[in-house]
């Protein structure tokens, strides 16, 4: 397994994870590179976002929406004959019991209200595996929204289950038929199309990807997971906070809550990417979808197709305060296999009883194949956020098993 | 103060000559290696009255574009084209007579550097520069080494751009004002928006450097209505959609000749 960032010793003191500096920027990346007709639209939602923020209303609105809608909190489960296997303590934030099935609704409810306080009546949003489009979709219905949801015709096939979910929702699904057919492209074309919509409509962006203040305010969302995992672990931990941390990474939502929780702690923090859709670990600069960070690129400087497994991790870059963190040292980025992810899953099943989606099995099988060794050592407690369940999957999994 | 007359460059220079006499401004659009003699529609643009050229170097997300422009760009991929490449085939070229204008996304400015990306250009003959996703906020890392290298960029304002930051950018734009005239993608439109009229308007308070009014013209009607309130037109997608069809360079001069004769009636301006 090729191993890719390293980590710095000592853990660099913190600071880190908190609000970006001026033009929203982590490090030399982030920022808002987005077309003139975006600009002003970008200055709202970060305008809305920060009184929101500071707003015990809207904090406590959100809280109730995420504890008797979406099932906050989610438990922390020990899994207890995996660990036994591997010769470490892994414990698993369950964010696939969320309403939904995956974390992807944290933000998403966020967005949608702070969508209504700004006076938009519609949400647009980008998917991939369609946990993105479900949730959004989901949302509006909650809410009295409408939703109009972008996916590449690759993941449509792929992601079948989903599209079905999102249409029951009574969201419009807009297939998207250019590039690689997958989260790239729907992410260009729901751009394009919110170029044409900032009057009525909010851009519900999925991931920490996107020009400033999406990165950032999409982690805030997220950070619920990494804070509530932060509580549980000391409640139920002997050492109080792991020894490592570890999420899968697409756009990088799941990780960064998850991180964010952690950063200040000495856990060790590690994200996983799809070896072909690996852009903390092997992108190089550059700026797309609105932000300066890591993509994945030719020679010649176009954007790379990625290929993965898990529609979800199949994008060629890396949300900007990811490329910081590898920068500072402070997470570290590896990459798995669409193999090893499948077999993760399937230990996972089989010995804990729990099917999780592609995207997690990912975080997975770094443990697996890292546990015991100069990485893992034996006996190191690890908190893995599970971010989502493997029902959409299936068909998927059904070919190769 | 400095004169900004005197401290414009060339291509600025080109355009407010040529805008002083009267003169409609053609900027027509065509995608960099999008056929294997493509320099040839640079020549039917100049023989056609063109103002000034914009060349687009093709990227493999175009956020901005349209349809025909993303079908333009992937051709163009597929045919194997490059910055590189696309600059050598313009550093060949013998002098049009109008200046070259290289637009494209900022990925592909900063995959060399800003700076090694601008010389680049200044080898290949090449005066102007727009990059459509690089706003005035974060364009400050290109224009002082583009200004250094004697590329001017062209900045974009928008009818959603506030009239203080309107001003900064007209302020900040080198070679011309790019005036989108619509909230939209690039791309043909039946109407010419009439977000173009008031945004033209609010840019005329606050610069006298020549706006070009671009995305959705793609008529001799529309070019003429776009004349009214704009020093000139920029046409993109129209010309690129006949070059996907396999119109050739004598076809796409034919073509640009009608909206040359839009753009040389009399018309009546509200300057
Ligand atoms: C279950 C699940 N996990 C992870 C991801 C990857 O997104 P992120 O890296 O933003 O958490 C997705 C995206 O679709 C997903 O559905």
């Amino acid at each position: 397994m090729p191993d890719v960032s390293p980590w710095r010793e000592p853990v660099p003191p913190d600071g880190t994870m908190g609000e970006p500096r001026a033009r929203g920027r982590f490090g030399e990346y982030g920022g808002r590179y987005a077309p003139e007709s975006l600009v002003e639209a970008c200055r709202e939602v970060d305008e809305a976002f920060r009184e929101a923020w500071a707003d015990p209303g809207f904090r406590g609105a959100l809280a109730r929406l995420l504890a008797v809608h979406a099932g906050r909190p989610t438990p922390l489960t020990p899994a207890r004959r995996l660990s036994e296997a591997l010769g470490v303590q892994l414990y698993l934030k369950r964010e696939d019991l969320t309403h939904t099935g995956s974390h992807k609704i944290n933000n998403v409810l966020g967005q949608a209200l702070l969508a209504i306080r700004m006076g938009r009546r519609r949400l647009i949003a980008e998917t991939g595996a369609g946990q993105h489009g479900v949730a959004t979709a989901t949302a509006a219905a909650l809410l009295g929204l409408e939703a109009t949801v972008f996916m590449g015709e690759r993941d449509i096939e792929r992601q079948a289950l989903n599209v079905f979910r999102m249409r029951m929702l009574g969201a419009e699904v807009v297939p998207v038929s250019t590039g690689s057919r997958t989260l790239k492209d729907a992410t260009s074309e729901a751009m394009r199309h919110w170029v044409g919509a900032t009057g009525d409509s909010h851009y519900c962006v999925g991931s920490v990807v996107g020009p400033d203040p999406y990165p950032w305010m999409v982690r805030e969302f997220q950070r619920v997971i990494g804070d509530e995992a932060r509580a549980q672990c000391a409640a139920e931990l002997r050492t109080g906070v792991p020894d490592h941390v570890v999420a899968c990474v697409g756009g990088g939502s799941n990780a960064a809550g998850t991180f964010a929780g952690f950063a200040d702690t000495p856990a060790r923090l590690v994200g996983v990417e799809a070896e072909g859709g690996a852009g903390a670990a092997r992108g190089r600069l550059g700026v797309l979808h609105g932000c300066r960070s890591l993509f994945l690129q030719d020679d010649d400087g176009q954007i790379a197709q990625p290929h993965s497994i898990a529609a979800g991790l199949d994008y060629p870059g890396v949300g900007p305060e990811h490329a910081h963190l590898r920068d500072l040292g402070r997470a570290r980025y590896v990459t798995v296999t669409d193999d090893e992810a499948v077999g993760a899953a399937v230990r996972l099943a089989r010995t804990e009883g729990i099917v999780p989606a592609l995207e997690s099995a990912h975080a997975l099988a770094w443990v697996i194949s890292a546990a015991g060794g100069g990485d893992l050592p034996a006996g190191s407690t690890v908190l893995m956020t599970l971010s989502g369940r493997g029902d959409k999957d299936v068909s998927t999994l059904k070919e190769l098993l | 103060m400095t004169n900004p007359v005197l401290a414009a460059g060339a291509v600025e220079r080109h355009l407010r000559a040529r805008r002083d006499t009267g003169r409609g401004l053609l900027m027509p659009y065509v995608t960099g290696g999008i056929t294997p003699g493509w320099t040839d529609y640079l020549r039917a643009f100049a023989a056609a009255g063109a103002d000034v050229i914009e060349v687009g170097l093709p990227f493999s997300d175009p956020t901005l574009d349209g349809v025909t422009i993303q079908q333009a760009s992937d051709t163009a991929l597929a045919r194997g084209a490059s910055t590189r490449r696309i600059l050598a085939d313009l550093s060949g070229l013998p002098d049009l007579g109008v200046p070259l204008v290289v637009s494209t996304y900022y990925n592909l400015v900063l995959h060399d550097g800003p700076e090694a990306f601008c010389a680049a250009l200044r080898r290949a003959g090449v005066g102007g520069l727009i990059v459509p996703d690089l706003p005035v906020h974060e364009a400050g890392e290109l224009t002082d080494v583009a200004a250094a290298a004697g590329i001017e960029v062209a900045l974009l304002a928008s009818p959603a751009t506030p009239q203080p930051r309107l001003a900064e950018i007209a302020c900040r734009s080198r070679g011309f004002v790019y005036a989108v005239s619509l909230m939209g993608t690039t791309g043909e439109r039946a109407d010419l928006a009439a977000s173009a009229a008031e945004l033209t308007e609010r840019l005329r308070h606050v610069t006298d450097r020549p706006v070009l009014l671009g995305f959705g013209i793609s008529t001799p009607a529309q070019a003429r209505e776009a004349r009214r309130h704009a020093d000139g037109v920029v046409v993109g997608a129209a010309v690129m959609r006949r070059v996907l069809d396999g119109a050739g360079p004598d076809d796409l001069r034919a073509f640009l000749v009608t909206l040359r004769q839009a753009l040389d009636q009399e018309c009546d301006r509200p300057r």
